[in-house]
């Protein structure tokens, strides 16, 4: 990182530049990956049980969900021609073995946006209300597929198979088999199922600022109910995914692994390491180490053998900072774990259940949730493409050997990063005013609903 | 036909489908500023919103479909053109990005903001101008292979009488095209006061489309001979082509039959953008890249070729189901389905 203050350096501003491109896309690609599904849940119930607040519910939710659609596209747009741009060699060789995905995605992705064009303009116009609704299952489906295929170009990455390697280069692709990494069922499930969850818990934080702002109406509970059920189930499947990451680590990456937890010995026992110090000869100290966990985590056995760093050449290593961005991560988890306890906690109590809607922790914390669970997605993904280094493909490529040696990487970083801060600001603006001036409550008059469901 | 050939030619296919989409909603940008300027704003703003709502996300698929496919089935081309053209590419991007949001912003957000509007506006006509520099470039002399790294002769492209005769057919085309297809749509809507300002756009820019196109011929002949005779002998796609062309503004001219009009509009460019594409064949990169060197594995250009023939499949019904709600129902294009204009 110091060539980046000292001179000019392709390959760290060419990693600043791809980094910030995708922090800011992975935001609105997440909303764009599990907001479909949300409001799907919402069109479906609000058909089935003949609830116009819960239709009303979807409508609104796609009304804005349109403003992040179209930052999601651009950015979108802008990684994918970054990917050639600033890593050509790289994409040379990427065009040789994972074009196959690739091209899956862009064709999942235009799936998607012709049914979501239809959907946006066909609410009122089919008698059938069910046939508006089977319009959003090829968005669903659409916007899913894209984080599927794009994850397995990653998951390939992080874990190439499916080709042969000669000299130092790729003679024999099989493109089927290589989308089917190791790395890809977990990677997969866990972008999708935690997409899902971090939409739930916004889509919750929403109804949550409402209710806390004193509107009573049941439009907001009805909304605060689905999406933090929603954000629990979610949550149960991203983390048991999430163990199941840890154990694919175990076999296939270990160096990440090890990193992580600042592992150097090869031994069985292996206990868990949170926070502390490493001193400089890579002794830990001051750390919190829960024993047998990491071998449980690792193999589902207390004396499980958990692979050591010292097996790995210095220069193959990740970089050791990696703990403490994964004992963040499970800080964040934590946090989220404590919001929805407190929600499950006032659901089971049925005694006085409307209790829920007004208890300000509870509320407050609804609030802190959904920018914790973005956050959490962000953290994943530095975490995990930290711990990939110093290899742009795990054991094939290095990064510094995919970067481009174009002279102005540094001005398109700052352009970039203007573009980034003009669009977050913007879309932020455009949503706020979108929903201040068009209240629902004042929306359910207009449509002649108010008296329906209350 | 080669796995090379069916390559390209699919690739091409996509590029041009970008072409027309892409030129109608940049045009559309364009002509709704320039009446918002001169005090009409209400007259072709409505037939242009009505038409580009539901579409504006599908027309950034094509050029994705496009990038995407190329590095593909060609990898080289990624090695090549991504070294050269980082800076054009970035700018192309950042004019793409600021579009794209803008008009969601725009549309749905708050309405008849001015720097919104111009913002939209004007990139309609830069990022056509900056996306055609690829085209330049890839006619060869532009980038230097020097000690193995590729060089982008950024002073020769801006001094070439070539590149900017390329950037003055990329904008002339794009008012020509969006403005043929809007009057068709106005048409159809039955909105004649529209129809009858965008006629007199679609007739003002024909004569520079043409003539533009002559220049670029001129200036290929110089700046290219072996492409420019490739070009001549395929002499007949350019004569087909200004066939088309006559008969598409005659018929515009007349008021008569201006969905056959906007066909052969399509033709029009198919005949000109498949003859300049395949004159220039075998090179995707003049001189040091051709479609043969360094084609991608057998395996991945079959595997390529099996996944766009399912996409296709799952494709053409939904542009199919897209153009018959919103392009052929003359309800929807009438307005009238927009009582409570859906997202309202």
């Amino acid at each position: 990182m110091e060539s980046l203050f000292n001179g000019y350096d392709p390959v760290a501003f060419s990693r600043l530049l791809t980094g910030t491109t995708l922090f800011f896309h992975i935001i609105f690609a997440t909303i764009g990956v599990g907001v479909p599904l949300m409001i799907a849940l919402a069109e479906f119930i609000g058909i089935k049980r003949n609830d116009s607040h819960y239709l009303l519910l979807a409508r609104r939710w796609s009304r804005g969900f349109v403003i992040t659609v179209a930052v999601g596209v651009v950015t979108g747009t802008a990684i994918g021609l970054q990917l050639s741009l600033l890593w050509p060699t790289f994409m040379r060789a990427a065009g040789q073995t994972i074009a196959l995905p690739l091209f899956m995605e862009t064709f999942a992705f235009f799936f998607e946006a012709i049914f979501l064009g239809i959907y946006l303009y066909t609410w009122d116009r089919f008698k059938n209300r069910w046939l508006h609704f089977f319009l959003l299952i090829p968005v669903v489906i659409g916007s899913s597929a894209s984080a599927l295929f794009i994850t397995v170009v990653n998951a390939f990455m992080n874990a190439p198979v499916g080709v042969t390697l000669q000299n130092g280069k790729i003679v024999d692709v099989n493109p089927w088999a290589a989308m089917l990494s190791p790395a890809a069922p977990t990677k997969v499930a866990h972008v999708l199922s935690s997409a899902y969850l971090t939409c739930a818990f916004i889509l919750a934080a929403i109804a949550a600022w409402s209710l806390l702002a004193g509107r009573r109406h049941v439009y907001y509970k009805k909304a605060f109910k689905l999406t933090m059920i929603a954000a629990a189930v979610f949550f149960a499947a991203t983390a048991l995914i999430g163990d199941f990451s840890g154990k694919y680590l175990a076999k296939y990456q270990p160096e990440k692994l090890a990193a992580m937890e600042w592992h150097f010995e090869t031994t069985d026992k292996a206990p868990f390491v949170f926070g502390g110090i490493l001193t400089e000869n890579n002794e830990v100290k001051y750390a919190l180490e829960i024993p047998y966990l990491l071998s449980i985590l690792a193999t589902d056995t207390p004396d499980g053998t958990v692979i050591g760093l010292n097996e790995f050449a210095q220069e193959d290593r990740p970089p050791l900072y990696i703990h403490y961005l994964f004992d963040v991560k499970m800080l964040l988890v934590g946090m989220l774990v404590v919001v929805l306890s407190l929600f499950l906690a006032f659901l089971v109590r049925r005694k006085n259940k409307g209790q829920m809607y007004e208890s300000k922790w509870l509320l407050c914390g609804t609030i802190a949730a959904a920018p914790l669970a973005m956050l959490t997605i962000e953290h994943g993904w530095i975490f995990s493409e930290i711990g990939r280094q110093p290899w742009i493909l795990r054991g094939l490529m290095r990064t510094s050997e995919g970067a481009t040696a174009s002279a102005h990487v540094d001005s398109m970083l700052i352009a970039f990063v203007l573009l980034y801060i003009v669009l977050a600001i913007s879309s932020v603006a455009v949503l706020i005013r979108m929903f201040r001036s068009n209240r629902a409550e004042d929306e359910m008059i207009a449509k002649g609903i108010e008296r329906g469901g209350c | 036909m080669s796995v090379e050939q069916l390559g390209i030619a699919i690739l091409w296919l996509f590029l041009f489908g970008y072409l027309v989409v892409a030129s109608i909603d940049f045009g559309a940008g364009f002509f709704s500023y320039y009446s918002h300027l001169t005090g009409q704003r209400g007259q072709i703003r409505t037939i242009i919103e009505r038409y580009l709502n539901p579409v504006w996300e599908v027309t950034n698929v094509f050029l994705v479909f496009f990038f995407v496919g190329l590095v593909g089935f060609f990898p080289d081309t990624a090695y090549y053109y991504g070294t050269a053209l980082l800076v054009p590419g970035s700018i192309a991007i950042i004019l793409i990005a600021i579009r794209g949001s803008y008009y969601a912003f725009h549309s749905y957000g708050f309405r008849s903001k001015s720097l919104y509007m111009f913002l939209y506006g004007a990139s309609g006509l830069l990022i056509p101008a900056s996306l055609s520099t690829v085209l330049t470039i890839s006619e060869g002399g532009f980038i230097a292979i020097d000690n193995g790294q590729v060089q982008f002769l950024f002073w020769e492209l801006l001094t070439s009488p070539y590149a900017w005769a390329v950037v003055v057919l990329a904008i002339v085309s794009v008012l020509y095209i969006s403005a043929m297809f809007l009057s068709y749509y106005a048409s159809k809507a039955k909105d004649s006061s529209a129809f009858e300002q965008l006629r007199r756009y679609g007739l003002v820019w024909c004569l520079p489309t043409i003539f533009s196109s002559l220049f670029v011929f001129y200036a290929i002949r110089s700046h290219n001979p072996e492409h420019f005779s490739g070009m001549l002998s395929l002499w007949w796609m350019f004569a087909l082509s200004f066939v088309c062309f006559a008969g598409a503004t005659w018929l515009l001219w007349k008021r008569k039959h201006l969905g056959l009009s906007f066909v052969l509009v399509i033709l029009q460019f198919g005949f000109a953008f498949f003859g300049y594409g395949a004159s220039r064949l075998p090179y995707l990169l003049y001189p040091y890249l051709t479609i043969t060197d360094h084609f991608t594995s057998k395996p991945m250009a079959t595997a390529l070729v099996i996944a766009f023939v399912l996409g296709f499949i799952l494709l053409i019904p939904s542009l199919y189901l897209l153009m018959r709600l919103f392009l052929f129902d003359a309800r929807y294009v009438e307005g009238q389905t927009l009582k409570n204009k859906s997202m309202e």
